[in-house]
């Protein structure tokens, strides 16, 4: 069950009518709003300019590799779960330049440098993506007091710290949601200076922060009458009890900790292709892979990070060759740090329960069923009892397990070696 | 659970932290057919002067439009101003690197990571294991334990390469052997002719010497199978597995444990190491593809 209204804790009431306003008042404050729109049908978080561009009267239905989206009730803004990307696209950029020089000399002319933060507004910033947000801020934030200078980040940190964020709670879980089993959703607790949740007429408001009472200050805010603030939380109890996926938490870091040389890691790795698709999608994934490039006379270098894969070959490269040369060994890889090893680095797990992980696999490969085969339990339980998504033609044909197993699929074998 | 408390200095960079500062290759030794020590000298004053580094830190080396490696420093901790990196050329950066030669100018980050433990040897035995290249991050062990002999008992170092020409620093390592303040032990897999010393890997020169594994602490940096052979054997020695100490390699991209590529269990090899204790990592240790 969500935590309830924690008492004297002011809430107010925002009309639809002024959500309008609300992106009125960010734009003429400097603010880039980001927010939920609809792009090559996926709703994906984009620059919003007005009302028009937030996906709107739309709801997406996710199962394992599988993603639609269909129209819905017109009303509501906030129907949807998350897409495949999130706020991380703009604290820690999928491309950014770090650096461009030439070399005069013996000294080092500095051509470009990393651009300037922009300041950035998150409209509908989902409760699993605070948490996401947390975690990534434990690895690139310079919160250890000890960071050196040369050994931090500070594009992130100054956008991190620039942003407003506003999150909306989830009133109706995605088919591959698990962060009620994370303890990260469907309501946020904190990391917002606003959260929402959506009724058909208005929001109820909760303030986080001080610019959050400063925003709600601008707006033509209400007192929510008993009987709203009564349906918000409905709506927030529904969408606890309605996750589609469960992840048992219990001992997991020990589990996997152990689990080095478990036998399931041959079955999952002659199912994951090791694309990377779920460590793109991931919101807490962090990696990145710093590389140079020249213009056509090599005068000048350009020295860009990009995010990396921990499931491509070239991740683990030294010169004796990569270290993990094998799928199951970096699937592997991937599980444990999420689950376990995380824990031990940062404090905290690195998996939040959005299950974009789970959708976004090509193969439908779903963590929380690999975490149930590692347990011992039946891993085939509800591979076909799933939820309605998971009845879908695009499923069928996506479901790489099933074609990997019946022995369709000889490139299995081929991709792994 | 050891740990290294040998404060850890402050690494240098340029305006940010991906940033390198520019250093000139002073002079170049060449080592081996692929080896070369590379003395190098960070332009600009005030950084040079704050410059620290402890044995078993490495940096990070960049050559413009090529890319970055990480080096281990292979010098003398007591002598200032000056970088030394033993480089084995084998890759793109490596390749640059050599190509820049002595008056290139390359940039550098660092130094970053754990080094080794040398606050906790005092009064005890010191064993030093290498592989080929392996014997660049000891170096540095070598200067300062010589500097320091009074405070240990008996120090060894095992040394083994392909064949007698790859040995690494040799001038240096014969002053060591007639010094006679180390136990020098070279081993070499292929003899060449006029080589009259050990053949074979490196773990069989352990019947050569007595090992006293109550007080002995134990360093090891080379291939992967010489770590695994090494640890082990001091292990069955009876040497205590906090008393072990081994320096892994791994890809790395930034040098304090963003970038993810260094990874070894919940280890950030570039931070947590690259000196581990053999308790430290004893759940993965061997364990293939971790």
């Amino acid at each position: 069950m969500p935590p309830a209204w924690s008492a004297g804790k002011r809430r107010d009431y925002l009309p639809k009518s002024e959500l309008g306003a609300l992106i009125d008042v960010l734009q003429k404050e400097g603010y880039t709003i980001v927010g939920p729109t609809v792009v090559d049908g996926v709703v994906s978080l984009r620059p919003v300019r007005s009302l028009e561009d937030l996906a709107r009267g739309l709801q997406d239905e996710q199962g394992p590799g599988t993603y639609r989206t269909r129209e819905a009730d017109p009303d509501l803004y906030f129907q949807h779960v998350v897409g495949p990307d999130g706020p991380k696209r703009y604290l820690f950029p999928p491309t950014q330049t770090l650096f461009g020089l030439h070399v005069e000399g013996r000294r080092f002319v500095v051509d470009a440098g990393p651009p300037e933060p922009p300041k950035l507004a998150f409209l509908g910033v989902r409760p699993c993506e605070l948490a996401a947000m947390a975690v990534q801020d434990r690895v690139f934030g310079a919160s250890d007091p000890r960071t050196f200078r040369c050994e931090s980040n500070p594009y992130y940190s100054q956008v991190r710290e620039a942003a407003l964020v506003i999150a909306v709670n989830c009133t109706r879980p995605g088919g591959n949601c698990f962060c009620a089993s994370m303890g990260t959703g469907p309501v946020a607790s904190e990391g917002f200076d606003l959260a929402m949740t959506e009724l058909r007429a208005g929001f109820v408001v909760e303030v986080g922060s001080p610019r959050g009472a400063e925003l709600v200050r601008k707006l033509k805010v209400r007192e929510p009458t008993a009987a709203e603030l009564e349906l918000a939380e409905l709506r927030r109890a529904q969408a606890a009890a309605g996750m589609g996926k469960k992840l048992d938490t219990s001992g997991l870091p020990e589990l996997l900790e152990a689990a080095v040389e478990h036998p399931h890691w041959d079955d999952v790795g002659k199912r994951c292709l090791g694309c990377g698709n779920c460590t793109m999608v991931c919101p807490t994934c962090s990696c990145g892979s710093i590389l140079d490039s020249t213009d056509l006379p090599a005068r000048t270098a350009t020295r860009t990070r990009q995010w990396e894969s921990c499931f491509t070959h070239q991740f683990t490269y030294t010169t004796s060759g990569p270290v993990r040369t094998t799928i199951r060994a970096r699937y592997r890889h991937w599980l444990r740090h999420k689950l376990s090893t995380w824990l031990a680095q940062y404090g905290t797990m690195g998996c939040v329960g959005c299950g974009r992980c789970v959708t976004w696999c090509p193969v439908g490969i779903d963590l929380t069923q690999e975490v149930a085969a590692i347990r011992g339990e039946a891993a085939a339980k509800h591979h076909d009892a799933g939820h309605p998504a998971g009845r879908t033609a695009g499923t069928a044909r996506l479901d790489g397990g099933r074609l990997a197993g019946s022995g369709n699929f000889p490139g299995a074998k081929g991709v792994r070696a | 659970m050891s740990t290294i408390s040998l404060s850890r200095p402050e690494p240098i960079c340029g305006s940010e932290s991906m940033f390198p500062v520019p250093g000139q290759i002073i002079n170049v030794q060449e080592e081996n057919f692929n080896t070369r020590t590379f003395i190098m000298r960070i332009e600009d004053d005030a950084t040079r002067e704050s410059y620290r580094w402890i044995p078993g830190q490495f940096n990070m080396i960049y050559v413009p439009g090529v890319g970055e490696a990480a080096i281990s420093i292979s010098g003398d901790p007591q002598e200032r101003g000056v970088i030394h990196h033993t480089i084995r050329v084998v890759g793109s950066v490596t390749r640059a690197i050599a190509r820049l030669g002595a008056g290139g100018v390359v940039g550098l980050r660092g130094p970053f990571g754990r080094g080794w433990p040398l606050e906790t040897l005092d009064g005890g035995d010191v064993v030093l294991v290498a592989g080929g290249i392996g014997l660049a991050p000891l170096r540095p062990v070598v200067y300062w334990l010589l500097r320091n002999r009074g405070r240990f008992r008996r120090v060894m170092l095992l040394y083994g390469c392909r064949t007698p020409e790859d040995r690494l620093y040799g001038k240096e390592l014969d002053e060591w052997t007639k010094q006679e303040a180390i136990d020098v032990l070279v081993t070499v897999d292929n003899a060449t002719s006029g080589w009259v010393g050990p053949v074979g890997v490196v773990t069989k020169l352990l019947q050569r010497i007595k090992v006293n594994a109550a007080q002995t602490t134990v360093m090891v940096c080379g291939p992967r199978m010489l770590n695994r052979a090494a640890a082990w054997s001091f292990l069955q020695l009876h040497v205590p597995p906090d008393r072990v100490y081994l320096s892994l390699e791994r890809n790395m991209h930034c040098g304090f444990g963003q970038c993810g590529h260094c990874q070894y269990g919940a280890k950030f090899v570039c931070k947590d190491g690259p000196v581990f204790a053999f308790d430290e990592i004893a759940d993965i240790f061997a364990k293939e593809e971790v």
